[in-house]
């Protein structure tokens, strides 16, 4: 089988206080086995939602989760428990996803004492391990989370949910809080660890560039909803959603004298998901919109193989 | 998964170039380093007291606690007369040689009976404030953890009993099921569960959110392993606090209620009792009510300053 | 030759801290001249926010102290006026643009309030005329006039920050610090704040001090960029010669750490190894122990500044002729 994950109109409604609110609204995307997929949007979107959906930290309010051909969304308790043996997640904030009164090994070796897992011996043997293998020297072992900058914490995470031996790991803006140098060191590492296991990577980020650079496809979201799926070489040389487009065109390009580019700049700012928009929900912001934007939300189409948009234009 | 784990091993030693200088593993040692097995929380805790002792004030009110402490433990010793020997004839005498802080008036040791009282105020102190941080932690810690319904339900009966003020429901306590010591101390507990109960609630609501709760989640740790391994060490800091705080509080109470009669029975020293009872001489003998207020004063303000100094190196914030 | 609106020279500012004596800006010279807008980049703990609030005396004391230096803007040392005389400058002749612009706002008052009264108290307008000049303000960062009467919580993130613009900007002043502008935003919102900026700058002709993390936002919006590293500044240049022809093992490597958008790179060359720990900073260059090219000397030496071609200035033993430098 292809895809090691199948998520089929997936939703995700919260129930707020000043109404519903669709974080994730009606989404369907597949994740290949062995590929990295980026899901790129702005806050709000709805792309964490969806990372933590996918693994059930939160429960969908509908829809169909498929992970290595199962129906994990018909799993009991028990049976899910097992199942994150094979998934797991790298958070973003290296400084609040570690539990600050336990030493890195503790932290390391957290998984094993869920599953019981290893006599002492062992398991100390397998932390010190996990540690080479993310690149932290062993002499940390004892060390606890605030002796170490961002960078290392944000390995301790990456040991963490290897630990388990996963074949999919959700890395939810795993570089974003860190600097642009230590940021590079972690995306090599996400990547050679990629090669070396085997994994399967869902990676959500705000930043373009780094989703680009390291997806082999990637799905851009805006208000809860998938607007274009395709490779990342297609994304950037043929964005077809107007808000792709706008979105790559926003980016500050680090070069100076290249050619200048068409720059699009967004009216306003993106609506609230509680109450979207009828019809499209890019139309509030759309220097495209037409009447029947506003009525009918666009399906989603392929445009050219491996290429989805949901837009009226194509 | 052995063999499997071996391989990420010597396959990470073909790309040397990859990891940063610093980073790079040592050499696997095949006999684990001995700081390995010792696995203590010395980081945090040795952190807050250093940062403590810095804190002159806190490091007085420690001392005094200690003595206090100290006193109450080795009371047989250090009691110059029995607690409870009276001396008809030298009834209300003033402090002097025999007696260093004179006799009340029943003619007993007074600094005999302060010694072995700050057994009793003790006790009463700590069990009492045992009591409310387990009930109320327990309160707490569910309301916090579960939220919803049960939340609800379990923080209305904490603002029922917190409308009544606790020294009312301890005199109602005890006037129901009579004095003596233990009384006092379930008294004393029971009205201050609502405090805890919502300190425990609002730190593990906001414990509760933060990202390490949810990576425990995502490796499959059960509520249990959450709550007990994750939340609960990380919310002690303010339940230390209020703590401290609150063994004066349960002293200055059990104090009270002895003192309108309520609370730990004579022959029994405690401070709040020897206080009302020294309270219609204080014209003639100044001595016998005012030593007790001292050793309550000086108690109250010792463990105040010691809770103050505690919530300052608790508090990472105020770390430079 | 252009005016020196500001010119740092051998600023030295540190932390006493629990931990030890962090100097966080160290022998520090930077210049900027009227009408230009410098970057000054940097990661994490680079000393750009500490530098900035040196220029507006706003170093917290303690644990700061600025224990050295000149900061002379136009003809006066700022660090030898009394505070009184800086709280005139402060707001009016320089003014300074925040990260979160909600710390920098009362929340329990209008924002056109605000702005009204940052204007009586430094132009000596009169309430109708502040008035008028609030409107005017908040209409030029786009923001219709029926909203002055909101409070700061009642505008999203970036609409806080055209706030924070305007505000900065009603006193028309001189120089304008923007401490990290758009880094809270996200990235449609970025743009449109970042072509704000660069509209009301020509239109006013303030000279503006840009501190931020990313080269992208430099590109787009600087005509020069100095690069910092733990506290000191590595290299200058203006954004054409520093884009096409960086000097600094530091600056390549931060150009070696960015992800491209338009070109196919499969791997970054991060920068090795860890921010230098503040109280501990290594000896001769800072940069020494990450820093590929490092010979013997580098680790002993404080490399000195080398004048290369117009106005690019490089502080590195390769240009000292110390170290083989690269090959090309």
């Amino acid at each position: 089988m292809q895809n090691l994950l199948e998520v089929r109109n997936l939703r995700k409604d919260f129930h707020t206080k000043k109404g519903l609110l669709q974080a994730v609204n009606d989404i369907t995307f597949d994740v290949r086995r062995g590929e990295t997929l980026g899901i790129v949007g702005e806050s709000g979107c709805g792309k964490s939602t969806t990372g933590r959906a996918v693994l059930r930290l939160v429960e969908p309010t509908s829809g169909e989760i498929r992970f290595d051909g199962q129906d994990i969304l018909a799993y009991s308790a028990r049976k899910m428990r097992e199942a994150r043996k094979d998934m797991q997640i790298i958070f973003q904030d290296p400084f609040a996803s570690l539990n600050p009164r336990l030493s890195i090994s503790q932290i390391i070796a957290e998984p094993f004492d869920v599953y019981r897992m290893y006599g002492p011996g062992e398991r100390a043997q397998r932390v010190l391990e996990l540690m080479r293998t993310v690149g932290l020297s062993n002499k940390l072992v004892n060390a606890f989370p605030h002796e170490l900058d961002g960078g290392r914490r944000q390995r301790v995470g990456v040991a963490r949910a290897l630990a388990l031996n996963p074949k999919f790991i959700v890395c939810d803006e795993p570089v974003s809080a860190l600097d642009v140098s230590i940021q590079a060191q972690i995306l090599n590492l996400i990547q050679d660890l990629q090669q070396k296991l085997d994994l399967t990577y869902m990676f959500i980020s705000h930043d373009l560039s780094v989703v680009k650079h390291i997806s082999n496809r990637v799905a851009v979201m805006y208000l809860g909803k998938i607007v274009e799926l395709t490779t990342s070489r297609k994304i950037f040389t043929n964005p077809l959603h107007p808000y792709t487009q706008a979105l790559l065109s926003a980016i500050p390009l680090p070069k100076v004298g290249a050619e200048k580019r068409r720059r699009i700049i967004l009216e306003g700012d993106v609506p609230s998901p509680i109450n979207p928009p009828t019809g499209c929900i890019f139309c509030g912001r759309c220097p495209f919109v037409m009447v029947k934007c506003r009525e009918t939300p666009p399906p989603i189409v392929e445009a050219e193989p491996d290429h989805f948009v949901s837009c009226y234009l194509l | 998964m052995r063999t499997e784990t071996d391989d990420i091993i010597q396959s990470s030693d073909e790309h040397p170039g990859e990891l940063p200088e610093s980073l790079a593993p040592d050499e696997h040692p095949t006999v684990l380093p001995p700081e390995f097995a010792v696995n203590k929380r010395r980081g945090q805790w040795a952190e807050v007291w250093r940062r403590l002792r810095k804190n002159r004030t806190a490091m007085f009110g420690l001392a005094v606690v200690l003595l206090i402490v100290f006193t109450a433990i080795f009371a047989d010793v250090i009691a110059p007369y029995s607690y409870r020997t009276q001396n008809l004839d030298r009834i209300a005498e003033a402090p002097g040689r025999d007696h260093l802080l004179g006799t009340d008036d029943l003619g007993r040791d007074i600094l005999s009976r302060i010694i072995f009282g700050a057994r009793v105020s003790l006790q009463v102190g700590f069990i009492a404030v045992s009591i409310s941080i387990v009930l109320g932690g327990t309160l707490g810690a569910i309301a916090g953890y579960y939220g919803g319904r049960i939340d609800n339900v379990i923080m209305r009966i904490m603002d029922v009993l917190l409308a009544i003020p606790s020294i009312l429901l301890a005199i109602a306590i005890v006037s129901a099921f009579g004095g003596g010591i233990v009384n006092v101390m379930i008294a004393v507990g029971i009205s201050y569960i609502p405090v805890y109960a919502r300190i425990v609630k609002a730190s593990f609501i906001s414990i509760k959110e933060q990202e390490f709760i949810e990576a425990a989640r995502a490796v499959g740790a059960r509520d249990g392993r959450i709550i007990v391994r994750h939340i609960l060490p990380n919310s002690l800091a303010p339940i230390i606090v209020q703590g401290t705080l609150g063994v004066a509080t349960a002293i200055l109470s059990a104090a009270g209620l002895s003192f309108i009669g309520l609370g730990i029975q004579p022959p029994t020293p405690e401070w709040g009792a020897m206080l009302s009872s020294g309270r219609h001489l204080i014209r003639s003998a100044w001595h016998v009510a005012t030593f007790p207020g001292l050793a309550i004063m000086l108690t109250i303000f010792a463990l105040n300053l010691l809770g103050d100094g505690l919530r300052d190196a608790l508090d990472p914030r105020l770390k430079q | 030759m252009a005016e020196r609106l500001l010119e740092i020279e051998n600023l030295r500012v540190e932390y006493h801290t629990d931990d030890g004596v962090v100097t966080a800006v160290d022998n520090l010279k930077l210049h900027l001249n009227k009408g230009q807008t410098l970057g000054l980049v940097g990661e994490t703990g680079a000393g750009k926010t500490t530098t900035a609030l040196s220029i507006m005396r706003l170093v917290p004391a303690p644990p700061g102290r600025i224990v050295s230096g000149t900061v002379r803007f136009r003809d006066e040392d700022l660090l030898k006026k009394r505070i009184d005389d800086i709280k005139k400058i402060r707001g009016n002749k320089i003014s300074m643009i925040f990260q979160d612009p909600m710390t920098s706002l009362n929340p329990v008052l209008t924002i056109g309030f605000q702005i009204e009264e940052a204007v009586m108290l430094h132009q000596g307008l009169d309430r109708k005329a502040a008035r008028r000049r609030a409107a005017e303000m908040l209409r030029l960062v786009g923001i219709p006039a029926e909203r002055e009467g909101d409070y700061p919580h009642e505008f999203s993130g970036g609409m806080r920050q055209r706030v924070g613009i305007a505000m900065a900007l009603s006193c028309n002043p001189e120089l304008l610090i923007a401490d990290e502008p758009t880094t809270a935003l996200d990235v449609t919102i970025q743009a449109q704040v970042l072509e704000l900026m660069k509209r009301l700058r020509e239109q006013f002709s303030t000279s503006m001090l840009l501190i931020t993390h990313d080269l992208g936002v430099v590109a787009e919006v600087c005509d020069h960029v100095a690069i910092m590293y733990a506290g000191t500044i590595v290299e200058y240049a203006d954004v054409t010669t520093l884009f096409t022809n960086p000097r600094h093992p530091y600056t390549r490597g931060l150009f070696g750490s960015i992800p491209s958008l338009d070109e196919e790179v499969t791997r970054l060359k991060p920068i090795t190894g860890l921010m230098p720990d503040p109280t501990a900073l290594p000896s001769g260059c800072r940069f020494h122990p990450r820093c590929p090219m490092a010979g013997e000397i580098c680790s002993s030496r404080i490399p000195q500044v080398t004048e290369l071609d117009n106005d690019h200035s490089v502080h590195c033993m390769i240009y000292e002729g110390l170290v083989p430098g690269y090959e090309e």
